[in-house]
């Protein structure tokens, strides 16, 4: 062994130990990160109605998801609402970065500011104005009143993401589009949004999975029949911890997992 | 036939800055002209202005004998090579190329020969698959090359093409930019802060300076007939000269330069009632020599300074009288005759070489 000689300078010796220490460091981060996931995939297959102790193998709590109608159905509205949440945003988020980079106008740059201020809004002020609003222009709860909002504290990290990637866009491409006898509508079309496709694809991602797991606004902005997925497990946990919840629980982080494997994908081929 | 290109009196201002300043200019068709001047000199705008990509806030633009100054960029028969290239990243080098037809509805198959040509011209037949990151600076720019002039537009626009290539390089490219435009008949208008690309390659040269064009005309006529102090520095060197009129005599005049030197010129080249005046001497008018020069303005000088650069022999030298000029002298013959600094040597100036600028 190498280190065991005399010969092994201090450095070497030293750049290995500080090797050692990232090293570990490192699995303790994956290990906190992940385990309690490894833990809830391990009890969703436990046949103990107790989470503590392991008595035997089941698959009995996803049949028991399966059979669940109601739960379907919020789950089936989570991903209803995620996608039209996903795609409202994308629009918003790509148009509105590209017309203010694009057109310099007054109080662009207030405008700027003005659209990522939901994203630090605290979630329930946006949940409990949202619900105001609504109330207020006589708009009744469902699935419209949860879109919107989703869409507003959403949209933004398109916006943002596009916005950077524009930044790095060379800004001839368009003059040069246009020279060739391209319309501003085409050169957008045909040179400028092939350009923002990673922008577009990681700021979609981001804007699902918000809309996904989102709780706080969705409780206030939702009506029984538009519930989704993460309201009803919320509902379900304040009567009790059911193993179906794990198997639920798996569900869900498969479905996201999928997403962002989705998307890396999306991203590799539009490179 | 009517021209290629007219700018009719055009200003543009951004705000409070005057980036044209009533510019009238008249592009023949089929001729290759470069507009040349220092950075921010308004060359670049006057470019934007024939491309569509700026509006003139004065004055009109015509393209081929019609009136385009309300015309976007895309409704222009002209197509532009960008100093970026501004090749599209997600395209290969034939879509690249196809672009322009593309967007004008050409069929796919007549556009695909079209293509093939395009870059059979700029000999970059083989990378129609490639992607613009996967070519060479001078690969991509001949990709922008083809991919303006598939178009067959009536007007080529070239802004600074050459300036992100080696020298070596852009050598070559210059006199293949001057093939291509004879085999092509397209108006070439080049924009360049580079004085040897303008000589080298155009048939026209127009001075562009503080949004104004100072000189037009061929390399030849700016260069040995400036029409401004400006032009006579920008394009070679010149020693620019205050001079006043001493007397008026028959068919001649007599004048002091700065620094005491006295010149005979023919009185036609000093107009009339001009007390003043700027001269420009070319470096290499000045002959020198150890005897006295024939037919000339002859004066005797003390070299100050001598740097030898292999081709030429640059001297500074300062007459009795104290006027300083620069020489340039070809080393014609390996025992040609050397000059040593401090040495008193003979002087003679051809009336002719030298040339009297408008009073500042």
């Amino acid at each position: 062994m190498p280190s065991s000689t005399p010969s092994t300078s201090f450095f070497s010796g030293g750049l290995r130990l500080r090797d050692g220490i990232l090293r570990g460091w490192t699995a303790a981060v994956l290990v906190f990160l992940y385990v309690p996931i490894v833990v809830l995939v391990v009890y969703s297959f436990n046949a103990s109605r107790l989470n503590v102790r392991w008595t035997g193998f089941t698959l009995g709590w996803y049949r028991e998801v399966w059979s669940n109608a109601p739960l379907l159905r919020a789950a089936q509205n989570s991903l209803i609402i995620a996608l039209l949440t996903t795609v409202i945003s994308v629009i918003l988020g790509t148009t509105g970065a590209w017309l203010l980079f694009r057109y310099r106008f007054r109080g662009g740059r207030a405008i700027r500011t003005l659209a990522a201020v939901p994203m630090v809004m605290p979630e329930i002020l946006m949940g409990i104005s949202l619900l105001v609003f609504f109330a207020s222009v006589g708009m009744p709860l469902g699935f419209t009143t949860v879109v919107i909002g989703h869409v507003t504290f959403s949209f933004p990290f398109v916006w943002l993401a596009v916005q950077a990637r524009l930044q790095g866009l060379d800004p001839a491409l368009e003059e040069a589009a246009l020279d060739l006898g391209a319309t501003p509508w085409r050169a957008f079309c045909y040179v400028i949004l092939p350009g923002l496709r990673p922008a577009i694809v990681a700021g979609g991602l981001m804007a699902f999975t918000l809309s996904w797991d989102e709780l706080i606004v969705t409780f206030f902005t939702a009506s029984a029949a538009s519930a989704t997925l993460p309201i009803r497990i919320f509902g379900m946990a304040k009567v009790g911890l059911n193993p179906m919840l794990n198997a639920l629980s798996v569900l869900f982080v498969l479905a996201t997992t999928a997403a962002v494997i989705f998307s890396a994908h999306l991203r590799k081929i539009s490179r | 036939m009517s021209a290629a290109v007219e700018l009719r009196a055009v200003t543009k201002r951004f705000g409070d800055f005057v980036a044209v300043d009533n510019v009238s200019l008249e592009i023949k068709a089929g001729e290759f002209l470069t507009l040349l001047g220092p950075s921010g000199c308004g060359k670049t705008t006057l470019l934007r202005l024939i491309a569509g990509f700026e509006l003139p806030t004065q004055g009109t633009v015509w393209v081929g004998g019609e009136d385009v100054t309300d015309r976007p960029p895309y409704r222009r028969p002209v197509n532009q090579v960008f100093q970026s290239y501004a090749l599209f990243p997600h395209l290969t080098v034939a879509e690249n190329v196809g672009f322009g037809l593309r967007m004008q509805g050409v069929p796919a198959t007549e556009a695909a020969g079209r293509v093939r040509q395009a870059l059979d011209l700029v000999a970059l037949t083989d990378m129609d698959a490639r992607r613009p990151h996967q070519l060479s600076g001078g690969q991509r720019q001949r990709v922008a090359l083809a991919r303006a002039v598939v178009c067959q537009p009536r007007v080529l626009l070239l802004d600074e093409p050459l300036s992100a290539l080696d020298a070596r390089l852009r050598q070559s490219m210059q006199l293949e930019l001057k093939r291509l435009q004879r085999q092509l008949g397209i108006t070439f208008v080049f924009v360049t802060h580079d004085q040897e690309e303008a000589l080298t390659m155009s048939d026209r040269i127009a001075i562009v300076n503080r949004g104004r064009i100072e000189q037009l005309g061929s390399a030849h006529e700016i260069y040995h007939r400036p029409a401004t102090a400006f032009a006579a520095e920008f394009i070679g060197a010149a020693n620019l000269l205050s001079a006043r009129l001493v007397r008026r005599d028959a068919g001649s005049v007599r004048i002091q330069v700065a620094g005491g030197l006295e010149l005979t010129l023919p009185s036609a080249s000093w107009p009339g009632a001009m007390e003043e005046a700027l001269i420009s001497i070319r470096p290499e008018k000045v002959h020198v020599g150890r005897a006295p020069i024939p037919g000339a303005n002859g004066f005797t000088a003390r070299i100050e300074e001598e740097i030898f650069k292999g081709a030429t022999d640059h001297l500074r030298l300062a007459t009795a009288a104290g006027t300083r000029l620069q020489a340039v002298v070809a080393n014609e013959s390996a025992l040609g005759e050397i000059f040593h600094v401090g040495e008193e040597i003979c002087c003679g100036l051809h009336a002719d070489d030298v040339i009297v600028l408008a009073a500042r």
